[in-house]
């Protein structure tokens, strides 16, 4: 299956993308999808504990399992105003 | 009115968008690039913006519900610069009509405080000296 993942700030530097379609094997979950694209960066893999996941718009614990066309935001501690 | 914005913030929309007939004060807030990061020496020269738009403005559309909950009746706009901010320019407007006046001071504090601990939008430090840096806000939610 196939999932939408839109990655900010810094970790849209650390993987590259902004938003990309990325494979996923059936019945994976946020945080597997996060453990692959982390495997790489010790940085990022840093940042899980600080990281949020938002699942279609909606805020979504590392547990929920992904569906077909979801759209997956990875989103660090905000820093707005 | 809730927006995200890509040119340069000015009051006068926001102001106008809070205005009525049964409303005594007007309270307006700017915030604005400053010089120094809270923690590190390197002079500031701009703040890059970005959010997600779809979150950002849903939560900036309820922490407008919440103000009113609590302090209305009242009308609020929010404004969120994305992209670059010079040094001194605003990067966040707030305006809030109410009857009287200690509702639109509460309110404005109110939702600038829950719009720094919730909106989706992040912060790249430019430095003088060619550097960046992102830095979350102290508010934000673990």
């Amino acid at each position: 299956m196939d999932v939408r993942v839109l990655a900010f700030a810094r970790l849209r530097e650390l993987f590259g993308f902004g938003e990309r379609n990325i494979t996923c094997a059936a019945g994976a979950t946020l945080e597997d999808l996060w453990s692959e694209l982390a495997a790489q960066s010790g940085e990022a893999q840093a940042l899980r504990a600080s990281t949020r996941f938002a699942r279609n718009g909606a805020l979504a614990p590392g547990t929920t399992e992904l569906c077909d066309g979801d759209e997956v935001a990875l989103l660090p501690p905000v820093g707005g105003g | 009115m809730i927006a995200l914005c890509a040119e340069p913030l000015a009051l006068e929309p926001l102001i106008a968008a809070v205005r009525d007939d049964g409303h005594g004060a007007i309270v307006t807030f700017l915030g604005v690039t400053r010089v120094t990061s809270n923690g590190d020496p390197r002079p500031v020269a701009a703040l890059e913006y970005e959010a997600y738009a779809a979150l950002a403005l849903r939560e900036m559309e309820a922490i407008a519900a919440e103000a009113h909950a609590r302090f209305g009746p009242l009308r609020i706009a929010i404004a969120h610069r994305t992209g670059r901010v010079d040094l001194g320019e605003p990067s966040v407007a707030i305006a809030v009509g109410t009857p009287h006046r200690p509702q639109a001071f509460a309110a404005c504090a109110f939702a600038i405080d829950a719009l720094k601990a919730r909106v989706e939008i992040w912060k790249n430090e430019c430095y003088a000296d060619g550097a960046t840096a992102w830095r979350p806000n102290a508010e934000a939610a673990p």
